[in-house]
């Protein structure tokens, strides 16, 4: 057995999982709260990284350089998602908040499409270049035959996100009302929480999230057009609902499943099935275990 | 203190509450008292901003609340333990009574509190870190009552606190019921299924037939009155 093409493919996929455990979270975090799929999330993520991509081709113009580029594209990034995905639950899903459960499934569609043809007419339809803002690091001498610098940066930003959000959710006042809204709608109403604000909350960190997501895949591939939103919108939800959808480790861990299990489905059969594998592990998980690794049957104590 | 002039709460086109007026007044423990279905708990919801009434007015302190969102109502220091108890299950017992004083800010007052219901309710203690979902039907209670006093509410809204619990569980609950409204001048607001012991703590009581009160009296005169013994105190 080759074990450091094995170690290439799982260091591979678990990057690219990190990332989608990023936007999956946000899938989970709304679906959590208020038992939506957010269909739109996918073009909050694919906003963000258009966002990052012509704050960075200004900002080269002006003559910086990558690595400063990157944090402040991003940062503007995420401030512009943040404003789309609070937007978003605004017009698209508050008004139908007491609607039957369907109602805002079909807006979220709705949204979902509006604003990726969105994207497309004020920008384009085609493929663009997206800029190398992460350099080779020195650093990082044999360990290139695994990772890439921008493998590097994205574990590394992934992590601190990941930690950033679980410290946020387990001690601030914010988290605390996140999840007892999550845990019982009416009773955090009566201790005070205000659900509205709770749910605008849960929609701007998901968006974070999602763009800092755009951001660190665009800068993996290269290059970014108004449907990619799409694809990985699809497989974040995919990982979210592996890993039990509303449970926020599960994201996580559906997440680098999913990214592992691609990867190395693409690297020891054949690439071309590697969006098979991924949905193919789907359909299995749903069968055997329809709540998901670490979901939960649904039961409750009266 | 609360006044409620003729409510009606309506659930999408089904009229829960068709007329419902009552008085509390400051310092009192008044009982609300009816068969299943009759808008007891709906009563309470309306209170509270949960199932706003769509008719009527609902004064406190003077001041109509009817149109206020729940967590403004909670901040007037009306607080409810809902029937059912709805513990956050994966909360600690410690995060459910901290969730209780959420919109205080007060650090030291919340610790001291705690302490206090830690020793009303000496088992929470022990189950400090457990999550509240796994607590026992009679812990789940003593907390969902200790988290709403941690809100140091002055008027307490308790919805069937006795219900599913053994005797002497019962017993120890209507006792504390009682202490909080006697030491802590909290003015408290009971329904009850278990009208016998409510009537018995309670200084005056409402009667509650298809969404409408058709009863009210002191509650000495509700325990000698035939129709109540007959239909709710199963003598
Ligand atoms: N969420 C709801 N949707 C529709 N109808 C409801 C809802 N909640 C309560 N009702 C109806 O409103 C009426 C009053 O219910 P409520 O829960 O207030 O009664 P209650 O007096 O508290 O009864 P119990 O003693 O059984 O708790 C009932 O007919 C009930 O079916
Ligand atoms: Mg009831």
């Amino acid at each position: 057995m080759d074990f450091q093409y094995l170690f290439e493919l799982l260091c591979g996929g678990v990057v690219k999982g990190s990332i989608y455990a990023l936007i999956a979270l946000g899938y989970t975090m709304v679906y959590g709260i208020i038992q939506l799929i957010n269909f739109a999330h996918g073009e909050i993520y694919m906003i963000g990284a258009f966002v990052a991509f012509i704050v960075a081709g200004v900002l080269t113009l002006t003559g910086y350089s990558g690595l400063g580029i990157l944090p402040l594209a991003a940062l503007i990034a995420v401030i512009y998602a943040a404003a789309y995905g609070y937007t978003l639950e605004k017009i698209a899903y508050r008004p139908l908040r007491n609607a039957p459960r369907l109602s805002p499934l079909i807006s979220a569609i709705g949204a979902s499409i509006f604003l990726m043809n969105y994207v497309q007419l004020v920008q384009t339809p085609d493929f663009l270049p997206f800029p190398e803002l992460v350099p080779d690091f020195e650093f990082l001498g044999d360990l290139t035959q695994f990772m890439s610098s921008v493998d590097v940066v994205i574990l590394a930003v992934t992590t601190v996100t990941m930690i950033a959000l679980t410290v946020l959710i387990k001690y601030t006042r914010i988290g605390k009302a996140m999840r007892a809204t999550q845990q019982d709608m009416v009773m955090a109403r009566l201790v005070g929480v205000n659900v509205d604000r709770v749910i605008s909350a849960t929609f701007i960190i998901g968006s974070v999230l999602a763009a800092i997501g755009g951001v660190l895949i665009a800068s993996r591939t290269g290059q970014i057009n108004s449907a990619i939103g799409f694809m990985a919108g699809i497989k974040a939800f995919t990982a979210a609902v592996l890993g039990g959808i509303g449970n926020i480790p599960g994201a996580v861990l559906g997440g680098l499943v999913l990214g592992v299990a691609e990867t190395f489905g693409a690297g020891y059969i054949s690439s071309a099935y590697e969006d098979v594998f991924a949905f193919g592990l789907l359909v299995l998980i749903l069968i055997l275990r329809p709540a998901g690794l670490l979901g939960k049957a649904v039961k409750q104590k009266v | 203190m609360l006044e409620v002039r003729n409510i009606q709460t309506y659930y999408g086109n089904i009229q829960a509450l068709k007329n419902v007026s009552l008085t509390i007044n400051e310092g009192e423990i008044v009982t609300l008292i009816g068969a299943n279905g009759a808008g007891k708990s709906t009563t309470l919801m309306s209170i509270c901003g949960v199932t706003p009434p769509r008719h009527g007015e609902i004064l406190f302190r003077g001041q109509p609340i009817h149109h206020l969102g729940a967590e403004k109502i909670v901040s007037l220091g009306i607080c409810q333990v809902p029937e059912g108890r709805h513990i956050f299950p994966q909360m600690s017992v410690i995060e459910n009574l901290e969730m209780g004083a959420y919109l205080r800010q007060d650090k030291a007052g919340i610790k001291q509190d705690i302490e206090y219901v830690f020793g009303r309710f000496p088992i929470l203690e022990k189950r400090r870190n457990q999550a509240g979902g796994t607590l026992s039907g009679g812990e789940q209670q003593m907390l969902a009552i200790s988290r709403a006093l941690l809100a140091r509410p002055s008027l307490l809204l308790l919805d069937e606190p006795s219900l599913g619990l053994a005797p002497l569980i019962i017993k120890h609950i209507f006792e504390i019921i009682k202490k909080i409204n006697s030491e802590s001048n909290t003015t408290v607001f009971l329904v009850e299924q278990n009208a016998n012991q409510a009537l018995k703590i309670a200084h005056r009581g409402y009667v509650m037939e298809n969404g409408a009160i058709t009863l009210e009296d002191r509650a000495e005169n509700l325990l000698s009155n035939e129709d109540v013994k007959r239909a709710y105190l199963g003598m």
